[in-house]
């Protein structure tokens, strides 16, 4: 076994150690348990970076272990190591170190302790294993892992009625994604006799047709319930339920980017009127939830839309054939949205669980370090030259121009209005004067809280021009890909695409504007009366939850009513009771005959002797 | 007339259904048990009528057989007989309906 194979290996298993360690061993011991999470997936980055100090990108390598085997169809457990796979190794290890430290101060003294940090461990572990997955097989239980560990985390403070509401919609939701998947892989396997990734890479070419287009959009369903696209995107705000540490990780930066890193892993089995469909549910999902958005008053719920907007641009650019874009723009995401987050956390703790951006205000001076760093993030994510997020939007954009003009109109649209609700954000919460007591009394969060938001504003700012696009390019295009200096990155979008570049930059900018017009200084929402019903609509999120209570819920309520009626009447009714209920009665009239006397028996059996006789005589 | 092998019969039938009459409708133990003792002998005029007119002596030696037993029965139901009385203190039948519980 090569030293590299050991490495992954223990980098992958760490985390689940670590899980196994603290719920059998020491959960009454709470900073141990953290301790012993903390360090295991510190190790796992660890071990990430040394990984990638010898890593190869022209030779990707598999280590698999054979894993089931029936007849000739073999399970594997396996790690495969490519580009792909490193950068999102090197994604997951290092922000899951970010947060995971991060959640030291922000829920120290609460009582499962020890169990949240159980979740993140086993949380990183699943991640770690869907990245290394070498097949479908080990890709889909690592799958449903992380969505049972989302549940978990989600539904963390189960004494809340709505966070265990929201953790079982959030599994509920994603699991009618991932019946598809299942489907999508039943498929593949059916048509193309293998589920492991090289293997189907070298058959899936020769393969065009129906049955392909089916199968691309089936797994798109997968991909569509774990990165909350449209239609199966209500579950993802509903999940700010959970501690806000689960929200970077789980809910903005790896779990739900884990969709899109799936999609880009088998973009060879996608046709074009697969990726035609999945570009549009992108673009849609994007400008939708950048709507909704605008008007949410919730400082994680802002964020959760924003989140999946912008996992709609990475679908949107996987459509568009481009999975180098999706790739970039979901590492520099992670980055930029576990930054605010975190900075949203550091508000919330803060404020003393205070949530309602109306409720702060003029936090600036108060949370020097947490305004700083979220500021960062923000201009990130609105796409200003020279934050990371400006690069991987430009990337996209230049993409759509290149591709497609109407998706290219939505998703300047959805980077207007971006920009638009995280200045209004931004605006809000720090800067005017406070608007509740709460704010007044601010203080800046502990260093625990602090030193990862300012870890995190590291490649926030920088990831732009490190070349993780390069990075990821030599695997999807090898030809086009060329190794740039740091300044060449840095101008590269103006001479590539100038027309994408500025008018992306022209959308920040407008968005900009927009909110400062209208929010500095405002008391409350402006635009309140101004849209009428279209706002309530808006505030309302479209009316989706409602919608879909009415349709989909009533319908499956039905159903389970009907099955409820089958169960009590007919099967327990007339089966089990019946059956019980005849051979009882009949027990009973038979005893009448037992009454104990010598006599009676005497008689019954003269009498049977003589209906004998007779039957015999006759 | 000539008295042939249905009289016999008719007479054995009689005292056997006169034997199990008493045995189902008297409640007084002992005449439970002479009633028992009827039906045995109707039996057994049944078995020699059947001997005499097939002229072997088979039936005659079961109706030896039975008489044998029908004393050593005989002597062991009086015995249970007795005990159960003095148990009881009462010979009636019908109270005897231990087998019901």
């Amino acid at each position: 076994m090569a030293l590299d194979e050991i490495l992954l290996w223990t980098l992958l298993f760490l985390p689940l150690l670590a899980a196994a360690i603290i719920t059998l061993f020491t959960s009454r011991r709470r900073r141990l348990s953290a301790g012993i999470s903390i360090a295991a997936v510190v190790l796992s980055f660890l071990l990430a970076l040394v990984v990638f100090a010898g890593f190869q990108a022209d030779q990707p390598r598999e280590y698999a272990l054979n894993w089931l085997s029936l007849g000739d169809f073999a399970v594997q457990f396996g790690i495969r190591l490519d580009s792909l796979s490193m950068l999102m190794l090197l994604v997951v290890t290092g922000v899951a170190a970010v947060i995971h430290v991060y959640s030291w101060g922000y829920l120290a003294g609460d009582p499962g302790f020890s169990r949240f940090f159980t979740g993140l461990s086993l949380f990183t572990f699943s991640m770690l294993g869907i990245v290394a997955a070498n097949n479908f097989i080990q890709l889909f239980i690592c799958w449903e892992l992380v969505g049972c560990s989302s549940y978990l985390l989600i539904g963390f403070w189960y004494d809340r009625p709505a966070a265990a509401d929201a953790g079982l919609k959030a599994f509920v939701t994603t699991r009618i994604g991932d019946f598809g998947f299942l489907l999508g892989i039943l498929t593949v396997w059916a048509a193309l006799g293998s589920l492991n990734f090289a293997a189907l890479q070298e058959r899936a070419l020769a393969q065009p047709g129906l049955i392909t287009t089916a199968a691309g959009l089936l797994i798109f369903c997968g991909a569509a319930g774990k990165s909350a696209q449209f239609p199966l995107h209500v579950w993802l705000p509903d999940a700010m339920e959970g501690p806000t540490p689960v929200s970077a990780l789980i809910h903005a930066a790896t779990m739900v980017a884990a969709g899109v890193y799936m999609l880009c892993r088998v973009l060879f089995l996608l046709n074009a009127p697969a990726l035609q469909v999945i570009a549009w549910v992108g673009a849609f999902t994007a400008l939708l939830t950048a709507i909704i958005a605008t008007q949410q008053n919730d400082i994680k719920r802002i964020l959760a839309y924003s989140t999946l907007s912008q996992l709609g641009y990475m679908v949107l650019a996987v459509g568009l054939g481009g999975a180098t874009p999706a790739m970039f723009h979901l590492t520099t995401h992670a980055f930029f949205k576990a930054l605010l987050f975190l900075g949203a956390g550091s508000v919330i703790l803060a404020l003393h669980h205070e949530q309602d951006i109306w409720k702060m205000g003029g936090l600036r001076q108060k949370l020097p370090v947490t305004f700083w760093t979220f500021l960062a993030g923000t201009l990130a994510l609105a796409g200003v030259w020279p934050l990371s997020g400006f690069f991987s939007k430009d990337s996209i954009l230049a993409l759509a121009a290149e591709r497609n003009h109407a998706l290219l109109a939505l998703a300047l649209l959805t980077a207007l209005l971006t920009s638009f609700y995280m200045f209004r954000l931004v605006l809000v919460v720090f800067f005017t004067n406070h608007r509740s007591a709460a704010a007044g009394r601010a203080v800046e969060t502990p260093p625990v809280m602090v030193i990862p938001l300012r870890l995190l504003a590291i490649p926030t700012v920088a990831a732009g021009f490190l070349g993780i696009e390069y990075f990821v390019a030599r695997q999807f295009e090898p030809q086009a890909a060329a190794r740039l200096s740091a300044w060449g990155q840095l101008v590269f979008p103006f001479q590539h695409a100038p027309l994408a570049a500025l008018s992306g930059l022209a959308a920040a900018g407008l968005g900009f504007l927009a909110a400062y017009q209208l929010y500095a200084g405002a008391k409350k929402e402006p635009l309140e009366s101004r849209l009428g019903a279209f706002g309530r609509a808006v505030q309302n999120r479209f009316y989706f939850d409602e919608l879909y209570a009415a349709t989909v819920i009533r319908a499956h309520e039905f159903l389970a009513r009907a099955a409820d009626w089958m169960d009590r009447w007919l099967i327990a009714g007339l089966g089990v009771r019946g059956t019980h209920g005849t051979t009882e009665l009949l027990g009973r009239a038979l005893r009448l005959f037992q009454t104990g006397n010598v006599q009676t028996y005497a008689f019954l059996f003269a009498l049977g002797l003589a209906v004998v006789l007779w039957l015999a005589l006759r | 007339m000539s008295v042939g092998l249905e009289h016999y019969l008719v007479v054995s039938a009689t005292l056997f259904c006169l034997g199990l009459f008493g045995v189902l409708s008297r409640r007084n133990l002992l005449v439970l048990y002479m009633g028992l003792e009827l039906m045995l002998n109707a039996a057994n005029l049944a078995l020699v009528a059947f001997s005499r007119f097939n002229g072997n002596l088979d039936g005659q030696v079961i109706v030896f057989f039975v008489i044998t037993v029908a004393a050593a029965e005989v002597a062991v139901g009086l015995a249970l007989l007795v005990a159960l009385y003095r148990k009881r203190r009462d010979p009636r039948v019908d109270e005897l309906t231990l087998l019901k519980s």
